[in-house]
């Protein structure tokens, strides 16, 4: 019954315990092979319907609207529907997973013997494993690891088997899949494929999210998926892909589930396995080919010292209590259920669903207080940011916000008005570079100022803003941290205005730019190295595009970039008054409550 | 069910009813549940099959599904305290009017007391405590056609409230008298005017008086060998014009219809005049169907007086049957097949696994002997999932025989065992008494209630769980200490959906306003249906307790179109009880 499951005490095994706990100290003292062998009694869903992963196929086959897709697909490319069908087996046969207890026991056994060598400590939060615990009982449930290393997937099944945790299916790139034997041992320890890109496939993208949401729909196993689509090569979180976020709300929306529970997890490395190739690859060297042979050569990785790891199992996020009140699912009252096509989007909610995942990641690390961190203003971004979890990067400037302190008696008073305007430009311009939530802005403003106030480094009133004398060097310290973002977006458009013909291609861009900076630097005009990261890049790029100073022209199959100069150049003119006294005030503020809204 | 004999009309004191009911509860005096001297449970009085018998097994399902104890009792005030019923707000102008025009009138507390309320939970609770609110100033006893024309006539004159009152089962806030209404309030009641006018055999019609009670109506035809084959589940109680008013259902609709299908002719007083159509034709096309104004109008428009009903020959034969299904989705699944097939029998209704169980344990009701049991578990029947559907058949009996036999195919293909015939009609009988079993949660701490929808058959399973599952959430987040009961069960198959029945009750005990906390969730559980697909009511009405969805109901236009038809028939607002709009 329902009700009792719901009033039943937490799990009898489990005690609570604070903070971390290093599980490869009891791997070191017992048997390895005992230990893949041992008895795996997970957790389950209370509303599980047992089904084995061969049904799931027939399931999805079966199901309501990949049988309207694929009448709809037939009906309008002419093949008979029964080819369709077929098409629609093959694609569900290459992207199913085909999760076996015993590979699974293979890789415990193996990673056992991995991690040891690798890591110094493997560090989990035991009472995000209880909440966990709890979460799986109730609803389904989807869990958004961080994506730095081809390890975190490794180590998610891991740590689930090990807390005797329904083991997840895993989203992943279909990429893997060209490794020999090692995409197929993936696949049965409950990875399944997509392509990377099948934007206008209709049938493909019906398939793929039958077969997510009818694993959902009947608990089959936890969902687990990379926000963040790609590893993150510069360690900041990246903005989410929300296709698959669409996907796994969708069942609630519908009325098809009570509730889902996403349950953030953030992984953090202290040295990543593929630092070296990251770096590269931000230079502009092309990321190698998965492969096996690749794979086995990586093997040297394994004489290295990686430090300690990470996992931190954050807080469930319910899709009932985070839409609640702003979703009317009544909307979808007067439309057959078969039909997604028609439906309202909830991208929104998907990002707000992230913002409140990293957002507790930010909680948890300032909580942990990671020790040995600093922003080493100085050196190179690219390494600095290399070295740290992306999400320790963000934490690291907040305790340096609060620790700063400053006896100059300088008084500056700004417009308010001012001060929003520039925030709004910032945020803008910024929107690829960071995660913000469209149509927040003033709401994130006024949290900035809040948090500022609180600081006593600013003082609010209806019309200006007051900085305190001790406040000023924090301003400084916040609007510096965001220096090299700037900075880097002004090389760019100043390399647009300066640099560009008429016959640029969108392939040409990056390397072109990439020389560009490396010119400044060696002439010694620029100091940011950042400027070299391919992402800040085509980050800055995408910004532009978007704000109208360049659009996309198809000539034959190339794509070339056409330039607006004169919305360039005042786009450089408002990023590059920071540099003007008269507006410094300002800009130093907005920028601090940038950095502080994101 | 044995209904009483009641005396015929003419010989009828204006209060009778009231005499043999009870004044804060379910039903009649005579009948209610007690736990006795042993802690049994018994139900008294000789009205139903029921009445006499000791049901041992109650206690424990009882105390073991609320967490309630029979030391722990909570009594309802033994008797009304006339001296809480505010004066009444007499119009004396009216009160003359009336009295010269020969109507009976009255202005006893009792009187008034008994016609303010409907069988909501806060209704019920408030009397049993003896809290009473705004009640009606006065009542008024028409026993014709004309008295109501002459009543309606001189409350225009001199602007008085009228509220009209028929059974007083209303589960809607209809009856409760709006707070802010200042006029002396009138509740009219159509208790005398309960005469079968005329029955045409030729036509098949009956015209009879709106005040009859379900019952009496019932009785006097099948003595003439028809029926009307209406039987809402408030038969006992409920009126003719409360049918009307509120769009009632019953369970052969099946066979015979809703109320909507069975009407020919309605007459309704008005303070414009009288509304009616000019002829007995089956069917018309004389733009909208004004019947459907006055069909769910729940009483803002004016009085039902006279209605013409379709009637049948009594059946030749019924039949009750059972089935038992290995889980509620196998249920919905073989009761959806059925609607496909259209063939459902007079009547099918599906319980849950809850329900089972509380059949199963306190009445013994499913009396599942041991070699059925045994073959059930052999064929991997779990009893913490079994589900059981009920049937009615009626008929003449090859037809009847044939009829079951197509329905018990159906319901093997879904993994159904019939389960005898006993088991269903017990399931009915239960109907009758499950109402009266909520007076006796009350005498123990705890509180319930039902509540209905109708939905898609797509959405009926997710409807279902989303909504017991909100229930109980809902009653943990408001600090209810054990778990609710919270179960559902489907009673009407339609071409394109289906009617379902949510029952909820929880023990109070701990809450210091255990009305307010039940009707928040309500409230949210009312939210999940509409979220899930589900209709703002399938034939309760709206009353004033559902009104606040009624513009996402019908759309703003919508409303806006009953709220012009009110602005002509009553820009007084003679008709004050504020439902609906």
């Amino acid at each position: 019954m329902a009700s009792r499951a719901l009033y039943s005490p937490r799990h009898p095994m489990l005690k609570k315990r604070d903070g971390f706990e290093d599980i490869l100290e009891e791997r070191r003292r017992s048997s390895d092979l005992r230990y893949a062998l041992r008895c795996y009694t997970p957790t389950l869903y209370k509303g599980l319907v047992p089904c084995k992963a061969s049904m799931l196929k027939s399931i999805v086959l079966q199901s309501d609207h990949l049988q309207y897709v694929i009448k709809q697909v037939s009906s309008e490319s002419g093949d008979r529907t029964e080819c369709v069908a077929e098409e629609a087996s093959l694609i569900l046969d290459e992207m199913a997973h085909r999760l076996q207890l015993s590979t699974v026991r293979f890789f415990a056994f193996m990673l056992n013997k991995a991690f040891k060598r690798l890591f110094r400590s493997v560090c989990v939060n035991e009472e995000g494993i209880q909440r966990l615990q709890q979460a799986v009982q109730e609803h389904p449930v989807v869990l958004l690891p961080s994506h730095r290393s081809y390890m975190d997937f490794l180590m998610m099944s891991y740590l689930l088997y090990m807390y005797d945790l329904p083991l997840p299916v895993i989203a992943a790139g279909m990429d893997f899949m060209s490794m020999k034997f090692v995409g197929e041992m993936l696949r049965m320890s409950g990875a399944f494929f997509i392509r990377r890109s099948f934007g206008g496939d209709k049938l493909y993208w019906a398939v793929f999210s039958e077969y997510v949401k009818t694993m959902l729909r009947n608990g089959y196993a936890p969902i687990e998926f990379f926000l963040e689509g790609t590893r993150s090569r510069t360690c900041k979180s990246l903005t989410p892909k929300t296709g698959l976020l669409n996907i796994v709300m969708e069942p609630f929306f519908k009325g098809e589930l009570f509730d889902v529970n996403l349950v953030p997890v953030s992984i953090s490395y202290e040295r990543i396995l593929e630092e070296s190739l990251y770096a590269r690859e931000l230079l502009g060297i092309p990321k190698p080919k998965e492969s096996t042979s690749g794979l086995l050569k990586a093997r040297r990785v394994l004489s290295e010292d990686y430090g300690s790891m990470y996992v931190y199992f954050g807080h469930p996020v319910s899709v009932r209590s985070l839409t609640e009140g702003k979703i009317t699912r009544s909307q979808y009252n007067l439309l057959p259920r078969y039909d997604t096509c028609n439906q309202p989007r909830s991208e929104c909610f998907a990002l707000k669903a992230y913002i409140i995942h990293t957002k507790h990641l930010n909680v948890f690390l300032s909580q942990q207080g990671f020790k040995g961190f600093c922003f080493p203003f100085g050196e190179p971004c690219l390494s600095s940011s290399r070295t740290l979890g992306g999400q320790a990067w963000r934490s690291a400037r907040r305790q340096f916000f609060s620790g700063l302190v400053d006896f100059t008696n300088h008084k500056a008073i700004c417009v308010l008005d001012d001060v929003y305007n520039c925030f709004n430009f910032l945020r803008n311009m910024f929107s690829n570079e960071f995660i913000l939530c469209p149509g927040d802005s003033v709401q994130d403003f006024e949290e900035a100022c809040y948090l500022l106030m609180k600081r006593g480094v600013l003082q609010v009133s209806e019309h200006e803003i007051v900085m305190s004398a001790s406040g000023h060097s924090t301003l400084a310290f916040l609007s510096s941290v965001l220096d090299p973002f700037l900075q880097g977006y002004q090389v760019v458009s100043r390399y647009l205005c300066e640099e560009t013909n008429e016959n640029l291609t969108e392939k040409e861009f990056i390397p072109a730019v990439r020389n560009f900076a490396l010119k400044l630097i060696l002439a010694g005009r620029l100091k940011c190295y950042e400027a070299l990261s391919s992402d800040l890049q085509k980050n800055a790029l995408a910004a532009f595009l978007r704000l109208k100073g360049v659009r996309k022209v198809k000539v034959g199959d190339q794509v070339t970039l056409k330039v607006n100069k004169i919305a360039v150049n005042s786009l450089e003119d408002t990023l590059g008054k920071s540099d003007v006294i008269s507006y410094q005030n300002s800009w130093c503020s907005s920028m601090a409550m940038f950095e502080i809204a994101i | 069910v044995c209904f009483e004999s009641s005396p015929t009309a003419g010989a009828r004191s204006l209060s009778l009813r009231q005499e043999i009911m009870k004044w804060n509860g379910w039903g009649y005096s005579d009948s209610r549940f007690l736990f006795n001297k042993k802690g049994q449970a018994e139900f008294t009085g000789k009205r139903y099959r029921l009445s006499g018998l000791i049901l041992p097994s109650l206690k424990d399902w009882f105390e073991g599904t609320f967490g309630a104890n029979l030391q722990h009792r909570s009594p309802a005030t033994p008797s009304l305290n006339l001296s809480a019923v505010a004066p009444p707000n007499l119009n004396q102008p009216f009160v003359e009017d009336l009295k010269a025009a020969g109507l009976a009138v009255s202005h006893d507390p009792e009187d008034r007391v008994f016609r303010a309320h409907g069988h909501c939970l806060h209704e019920v609770f408030a009397l049993r405590e003896g809290r009473i609110g705004r009640v009606p100033d006065m009542v008024v006893w028409p026993s014709c056609h004309s008295d109501v024309e002459k009543i309606v006539e001189l409350a225009c004159k001199h602007n008085v409230c009228l509220i009209p009152y028929g059974g007083g089962t209303s589960v809607s806030s209809a009856l409760e008298c709006p707070r802010e209404e200042t006029r002396s309030i009138v509740s009219l009641d159509t208790s005398q005017m309960s005469r079968i006018l005329w029955i045409d055999e030729k036509n098949l019609t009956a015209h009879v008086e709106a005040g009859i009670i379900g019952q009496d109506l019932e009785r006097q035809l099948n003595e003439r060998g028809y029926c009307t084959g209406h039987e809402p589940d408030s038969m006992e109680f409920s009126s003719l014009g409360g049918w009307v008013a509120t769009r009632a259902s019953g369970m052969k609709k099946n066979i015979y219809g809703n109320i909507e299908d069975l009407v020919v002719h309605i007459k309704m007083v008005t303070p414009r005049g009288v509304i009616e159509k000019s002829c007995l034709g089956p069917r018309m096309s004389t733009g909208p169907d004004i019947h459907h104004f006055i069909l769910g109008s729940e009483g803002t428009l004016g009085v039902v007086t006279e209605v013409t009903l379709k009637i049948r020959p009594i059946p030749e034969y019924q039949k009750y049957g059972s089935v038992v299904f290995p889980n509620f989705q196998q249920g919905v699944a073989c009761l959806r097949e059925v609607a496909r097939q259209r063939c459902a029998p007079a009547s099918i209704r599906l319980m849950d696994n809850e329900q089972f169980q509380f059949g199963e344990f306190c009445f013994s009701l499913i009396l599942l002997n041991f070699f059925l049991l045994k073959n059930f578990c052999f064929k991997g029947f779990d009893p913490q999932h079994l589900c059981v559907a009920t049937l009615l058949f009626e008929g003449d009996r090859g037809k009847v025989l044939q009829h079951e036999k197509q329905v018990y195919d159906i319901a093997a293909k879904f993994g159904g065992l019939a389960a005898g015939e006993d088991n269903g009609q017990r399931g009915y009988m239960l109907t009758f008494v499950i109402a009266y079993l909520r007076d006796l949660g009350m005498d123990y701490y705890v509180i319930g209630e039902s509540f209905e929808t109708s939905v898609p058959w797509d959405r009926v399973l997710d409807l279902c769980r989303n909504v017991k599952e909100r229930i109980v959430r809902e009653c943990k987040e408001r600090g209810v200490q054990c778990p609710p009961l919270s179960t559902s069960r489907v009673t009407q198959t339609y071409d394109a959906g289906a009617c379902v029945y949510f029952y909820f009750a929880f023990n109070y005990r701990g809450l210091s306003d255990p009305v307010h906390v039940y009707e928040q969730v309500e409230h949210a559980a009312r939210e999940e249906i509409l979220a899930n697909g589900g209709s703002l009511s399938h034939h309760h009405g709206v009353g004033k307790l559902r009104k606040e969805w009624m513009k996402e109901s019908v759309s703003g236009v919508g409303l806006g179109m009953l709220k012009s038809v009110k602005e002509y028939v009553d820009p007084q607002n003679i008709f004050g009880n504020r439902n609906l709009l």
